[in-house]
């Protein structure tokens, strides 16, 4: 019998559904106040059922932690052989899944998304399109919810590319500006090739399964036979990952989100950091019965993890935009997290979203307030010096740096030593070389990460301020709807990552624990024992990367500050190529927009093929066969159907002859006939009588 | 005394005129002048006859004839001014509407 917070799940999507529903029909009508009171309300009502369904989850004994709500029968069902041989009823519901890993991730959307909520009231407050703002966010929590409690691929697919139009349309949201239109356009075509990916791989997951359904795909799982390595499922998780590199801004796939900062920063910290980019993550935590079994994928999931984290960091050194560096350090986290899938540790990758959820948002958020604060500058060469003006948002930061940067006991330093742990630790079959690359280039991230955050804090809040005189004077700091999602942010930026302290340090690691159902593997991993003392050497390790590379920033930017001017000096190469970005936009562009072969030739062979063959040939050819067509009807109508009817007229014509000569109208012309009649009678008489006499 | 057939005669030519009359003048009045030149020159070889013969009958007949061609002169002048309230003509050969 489940509880009442479970059968209510559905109230989790609906509430902001209803929200997005009133402000995209009636929106314009309502006062900015009644907007902000039902938009964050909708939210709120949706977090307190998360909440209630968190507890009722954990009100059961941990075996049972499952529990499938069905809405309604999408498809019904039709039977189906899969490849395999084995008969199967295909059959779509629209349902959703409540384990500890989907209320994990609803805690984490409704809660920031609820805060990200408020903080907009103040960041849009002087903005046009208020209600449009909020009915997107709305429309964008439904969609998220959605992809995230969904019961099967299909429904998850339809919140995935929810989530991708909202996206777009809040990128986008100053769409006057040109910028943020195509920083738009380029989100949605980037995620595109990715949502391909992702469809194939629905599509080899039925013909492979039979079904969709995450519970039918693991029971599949346990009672089949499928080989470890089998290529059906490796295809299927290929497929799959390639769908989450897209939404998740990983290599080859990333280009997108650094561009998306066009968008609000509210939206850059709900959408761009805390939760869309995730849904890559979370997809492939959910499918880990399937990624268990492909040791291949398993390998480029850990490996293009492990180098996107690096890359991403290296171009965060450089970049001089305050939501550019927050969005290339999105892109390497969203890095260490897949690192953490691909060496099965699963968990270890979802503790990470929770974490970076609470402390990517606060850094995001923290970036608005200091963007509102200077009328809109985001270079942070004008900044500098605002620790004193802006005491809660600089406070509030640099906590979130801290968390990033993975200082203990923030709740940085636990999801990101889990992961390195698990990276160092689990064995997966990768083979030891290549699971000590992939620690040391985390590792070395690591160290990269904590240097950009605090070259940012540094630049920014300390120093010489580089304000300009006209906006310094009114610099000022945020409103309270801004400044308290910051601090609450900040709370949980410390202890959010209290709920998995590792055995190592005394602690239950409860998070594992309670995701561990979730999680639980169909194969032997082979998790390589190791001493707690050596967990504990690595923590300290990279607790001491942290530390020099913070004073390190410390010594480049604010002791020594023409350093990094030697350093460009000394390495113009170098430099450049970062500061461009490894010139990877300037690749894609010449590659496959303006490139001979893939681009324009590509586009222009298209373009000849639709024009001579589809159009030429498909619609002329079938207007020429129609007009041949009624042509010939024209021809039937004008000589068969007409010349029936017109040669019937010309018979009644011929034959009327006499009649028509006779009767003229005319009453002289009836006057001389009867005359002549009348004369011809007599001369006839007259004839008789001379004749006859 | 005159002899009868100069009566006939001068009837034979007023009737030809008449006839003439009817079938080539266009306005429909003298058309209606022409028919009164037949109708008298009837009436004259009435009473050429009843001169001839010693009868009354053809004198009353020709009174008959007078009375009715002034009947029929009334009646068809009324035809002939509502139709020219109408079509604002009064020749007969622009009358023709009624044909095949």
């Amino acid at each position: 019998m489940p509880a009442s917070f479970l059968d209510a799940v559905w109230l989790v999507p609906a509430l902001p559904l209803l929200g997005a529903f009133l402000m995209l029909l009636i929106g314009s009508r309502l006062s900015n106040k009644i907007i902000s009171w039902l938009c964050c309300g909708t939210i709120f009502g949706s977090f307190l059922i998360a909440l209630g369904i968190f507890r009722d989850l954990l009100g059961l004994p941990a075996t049972d932690r499952i529990y499938e709500k069905i809405i309604f029968t999408w498809f019904p069902a039709i039977p189906y052989i899969t490849d395999g041989g084995n008969a199967a009823n295909f059959q779509i519901e629209w349902g959703y899944l409540v384990d500890p890993l989907s209320s994990v991730m609803i805690l984490v959307v409704t809660g920031v998304g609820f805060l990200i909520h408020v903080y907009s009231i103040g960041y849009m407050a002087h903005e046009g399109g208020y209600y449009r703002y909020f009915g997107y966010l709305n429309l964008f929590m439904f969609m998220m919810l959605t992809l995230v409690l969904s019961n099967n691929l299909l429904t998850m697919f339809v919140g995935w590319e929810g989530v991708g139009l909202c996206s777009y349309l809040l990128i986008g949201f100053w769409f006057l500006k040109k910028s943020a239109s195509d920083a738009g356009k380029k989100a949605f075509i980037v995620n595109r090739v990715g949502d391909a990916g992702f469809l194939l791989g629905i599509f080899l997951t039925i013909t492979t399964f039979g079904t969709l359904s995450f519970t039918g795909i693991n029971a599949a799982l346990a009672s089949d036979t499928f080989a470890m390595g089998a290529p059906a499922i490796t295809a299927i998780t290929m497929f799959l990952f390639i769908g989450a590199t897209g939404k998740s801004a990983q290599i080859p796939l990333y280009v997108w989100l650094p561009d998306a900062m066009e968008g609000p920063t509210p939206v850059s910290a709900l959408i761009h950091a805390a939760t869309m980019v995730t849904a890559g993550v979370y997809m492939v935590a959910r499918m880990n019965g399937l990624y268990q079994l492909a040791p291949t994928t398993m390998a480029v999931v850990a490996a293009v993890g492990a180098l996107t984290a690096l890359f991403a960091a290296s171009m965060a050194l450089v970049q001089n935009d305050i939501k550019k560096i927050l969005a290339y350090s999105t892109i390497s986290q969203l890095g260490y997290m897949f690192l953490a899938c691909g060496m099965g540790a699963f968990a270890a990758g979802i503790f990470h979203v929770s974490t970076h959820a609470y402390f990517k948002a606060l850094l995001f958020l923290g970036s608005g307030a200091v963007i509102h604060a200077l009328s809109g500058e985001q270079d942070i060469r004008k900044m500098g010096g605002l620790w004193s003006k802006l005491p809660v948002t600089g406070k509030t930061f640099v906590i979130g740096a801290l968390a990033i940067a993975g200082i203990f006991p923030l709740a940085g330093f636990f999801s990101k030593d889990e992961v390195l742990w698990r990276t160092f630790a689990n064995d997966v079959g990768h083979g030891d070389l290549f699971t000590k690359i992939l620690w040391g280039v985390a590792m070395f991230t690591a160290l990269l990460t904590a240097f950009y955050m605090f070259r940012l804090v540094f630049v920014t809040f300390f120093g010489v301020s580089r304000v300009p005189r006209e906006t310094a004077h009114h610099v000022h700091e945020a409103p309270r709807s801004m400044t308290v999602p910051l601090m609450i942010l900040a709370v949980l930026s410390v202890v959010g990552g209290w709920v998995g302290i590792p055995a190592a340090l005394g602690g239950g690691n409860r998070f594992e624990h309670f995701l561990a159902p979730v999680f639980a593997s169909h194969v032997e991993l082979g998790a390589a024992e190791h001493a707690h003392s050596l967990e504990i050497g690595l923590m300290v390790f990279s607790v001491g990367v942290a530390v020099f590379a913070i004073w390190l920033a410390y010594y480049f930017y604010i002791r020594h500050t023409e350093i990094p001017e030697q350093i460009v000096y000394r390495l113009p190469g170098v430099h450049r190529l970062l500061y461009n970005k490894y010139y990877v936009d300037e690749i894609y562009d010449a590659v496959f927009v303006e490139g001979p072969v893939l681009g324009k030739g590509l586009a222009t062979a298209l373009g000849r093929f639709d024009l001579k063959v589809i159009d030429e040939t498909g619609v002329d050819g079938t207007a020429w066969l129609t007009r041949s067509i009624s042509r010939l009807s024209i021809w039937w109508d004008t000589w068969i159907v007409d010349g029936a009817v017109n040669s019937l007229g010309w018979l009644v014509w011929a034959l009327n002859w006499p009649a028509r000569v006779l009767q003229t109208g005319m009453v002289q012309r009836y006057a001389l006939w009867m005359a002549t009649g009348i004369v011809l009678f007599l001369l006839y008489y007259v004839q008789r009588y001379i004749l006859g006499s | 005394m005159v002899p009868t057939w100069h009566y006939l005669a001068l009837a034979a030519a007023l009737f030809t005129v008449g006839v003439i009359g009817v079938l080539t003048r266009r306005n429909i009045i003298i058309i209606f002048m022409s028919l009164e030149l037949i109708l008298n020159a009837v009436n004259i070889n009435l009473i050429a006859f009843a001169r001839h013969w010693g009868s009354v009958d053809g004198h009353i007949f020709a009174i008959f004839i007078i009375t009715v061609a002034a009947a029929e002169a009334a009646v068809g002048l009324g035809i002939l001014i509502a139709f020219f309230r109408n079509r604002d003509t009064v020749n007969a050969d622009e009358i023709d509407l009624l044909k095949w």
